[in-house]
């Protein structure tokens, strides 16, 4: 599924060109050159703080370049783009919120138009299609605040899918979610792909739920940036040469392990129970963890 | 109720029911936003800068209702100016609250006209509003309820799922603002008939009770404007039945009595729902 050097350039969704984004003097990334085409998988990685939730918000226009230039399917970013489906970092809803999952997905539909949401057949069908695509019917008429992380991320990515996005941005769609849920919702982003031919940009700290899916890789570390195949991507190498310092990354039961020292904020999932040491990675973790910067 | 009836056929009876009914619509219709919204405080903030406002309209023009809702504009403004960040509102609302509370107090020292005007402001006197001001209370409510009619839809995306609304198109912030407006001008009809102080059992108190009946917002919404007829009509009508009693007390009863119903009735309507098969 890797995009094709061949495909025309109408199959770009996504064009970033010299693009940079700073806070005040803080370089999140600059010169960034990247293309997105119909039907690609593209994972965004990165520690926390390296501007990966801030690439999306500058796709979806909500966050303007410090300099360059952002066009989502041949024109410039711009806000309620309904070629754009997001689904955003979870948050949990109140327990007694008054919306169902059903309520929450008709956002998508016609949530932005003044008026009462009153009931409406042609509308009434494409939540109920988008729900099912999701495996969601079961739990549509429950209070949202009441279903399971995993529930409500599916119903998150309804809303997404619900008005035929060309485009689906997703941001650490699998945080707080059990290995289980992480895999069920990863293949469902891909599987909605295939279905719809649509471009994913896939924020996350941890590659390896979707590894069988991700056609390349954009790798974000202060300021610097690598993007090609996980297989180029994901290597000593490379990540050395992003983090400054030395790096490794073995294959563990085919799944990634980022092997760092230190100071490059790489850790692993025992973090909360182990002092932070280089070669405690060695022992243990399957998958990839990010210690925050500057955590107490 | 045999009381009230003999006072429906007097144009003030007429009126308080007229006006009450119109700020049942209004506050049923803003409640379940301000739960959804978290701001009960905000509510509570409006309405006791309400009585500053009050306080200053009386003493300045004799006319505590343009002073009432002047206040609570001037209060809905400072909340959107200052809480760009919404776990600072509370506490600037807290820090206007006092201070204006204060200045209230300050304002009713100067006053010296009837005495019970003051008691008015904060506990509401809807037989004694002019014909004029019923005119402009239901302006008000009229001018709210088809806001709020207009703005549902967008306002609840907003309230729910502001990221995804703002990415959508939908500008979060200004919808928000609006909102406060639309609060304040609601808060200071409602202060007519239950008082500054007793705002929140109108706006919030329905809200609260319908959400434990439904999870569906449009019925949560419809029966919150249910509840807050029930209690502040039914309040109205006790009021006039009874000599001494002032309305203000049987519409906070009224609204207190449906919520403890509600919530003690609403698992029930829970289990029986969980048991019907999605």
């Amino acid at each position: 599924m890797a995009a094709d050097a061949a495909t025309s350039e109408a199959d770009v969704l996504v064009r970033l060109r010299d693009a940079s984004l700073r806070f005040g003097t803080r370089v999140l990334w600059e010169h960034l050159e990247l293309d997105v085409r119909a039907g690609e998988f593209l994972a965004v990685l990165g520690p926390n703080g390296a501007g990966k939730s801030s690439l999306l918000e500058v796709i979806l226009g909500v966050m303007n370049l410090s300099s360059g230039g952002v066009e989502v399917d041949g024109a410039p970013a711009r806000r309620g783009n309904h070629r754009v489906g997001y689904v955003p970092q979870q948050k949990a809803f109140a327990r007694d919120l008054p919306i169902r999952g059903r309520d929450l997905v008709r956002f998508g539909v016609d949530g932005h138009r003044p008026g009462l949401p009153l009931h409406s057949n042609g509308v009434h069908r494409a939540v109920d299609r988008a729900l099912a695509a999701v495996g969601a019917t079961s739990y549509a008429d429950a209070p949202i605040g009441t279903l399971s992380g995993g529930e409500q991320q599916r119903l998150r990515i309804a809303q997404a899918l619900v008005g035929a996005p060309k485009l689906l941005l997703c941001d650490e769609p699998l945080l707080s979610l059990d290995i289980g849920h992480q895999d069920a919702v990863s293949r469902l982003i891909d599987e909605q792909r295939h279905e719809r031919g649509c471009g994913v940009v896939f924020v996350t700290h941890d590659i390896n739920p979707i590894l069988d899916y991700v056609d390349r890789v954009l790798y974000l570390v202060d300021g610097r940036w690598a993007i090609g195949t996980p297989d180029d991507v994901m290597h000593g190498e490379q990540l050395s040469r992003l983090y400054g310092t030395h790096v490794e990354v073995l294959r563990v039961g085919g799944r990634l392990v980022v092997v760092g020292s230190h100071d490059t904020g790489i850790d692993h999932p025992h973090e909360h129970h182990h002092a932070d040491h280089p070669d405690q990675a060695h022992d243990a973790p399957t998958r990839v963890r990010f210690r925050p910067r500057g955590r107490a | 109720m045999l009381g009230a009836a003999l006072y429906l056929d007097q144009p003030f009876a007429q009126h308080a029911v007229v006006a009450g009914v119109l700020v049942a619509v209004s506050c049923g219709l803003i409640g379940p936003f301000v739960v959804t919204r978290q701001m009960a405080f905000a509510v509570h903030g409006t309405s006791e800068l309400a009585f500053t406002g009050a306080a200053a309209g009386l003493v300045l023009a004799d006319n505590p209702v343009a002073g009432a809702l002047g206040g609570a504009l001037v209060v809905a403004a400072v909340i959107g100016a200052l809480s760009v960040r919404e776990r600072e509102r509370d506490s600037a609302i807290g820090v206007i609250l006092a201070f204006g509370l204060g200045m209230g107090v300050l304002l009713l020292g100067y006053y010296h006209g009837n005495a019970t005007a003051a008691t008015n402001i904060l506990f509401g006197n809807i037989f004694g509003v002019s014909n004029d001001q019923i005119v402009g209370l239901v302006a008000v409510g009229i001018i709210v309820t088809i806001a709020m009619l207009v703005l549902y839809r967008p306002l609840l995306f907003a309230s729910v799922d502001p990221q995804v609304a703002l990415a959508r198109g939908l500008r979060v912030r200004l919808l928000g603002i609006v909102f406060l407006v639309v609060l304040a001008f609601t808060v200071t009809e409602a202060a007519q008939i239950v008082g500054t102080l007793l705002v929140l059992s109108l706006a919030i108190t329905p809200a609260a009770a319908a959400q434990r009946w439904s999870p569906n917002p449009l019925v949560v919404t419809a029966l919150s404007v249910a509840f807050a007829l029930v209690a502040c009509v039914g309040g109205i009508l006790a009021g006039l039945a009874s000599s001494t009693v002032k309305p203000s007390v049987f519409v906070t009863s009224f609204s207190f009595g449906i919520y403890l119903i509600a919530r003690a009735v609403g698992p029930i309507v829970e289990r029986a729902r969980a048991r019907i098969p999605a």
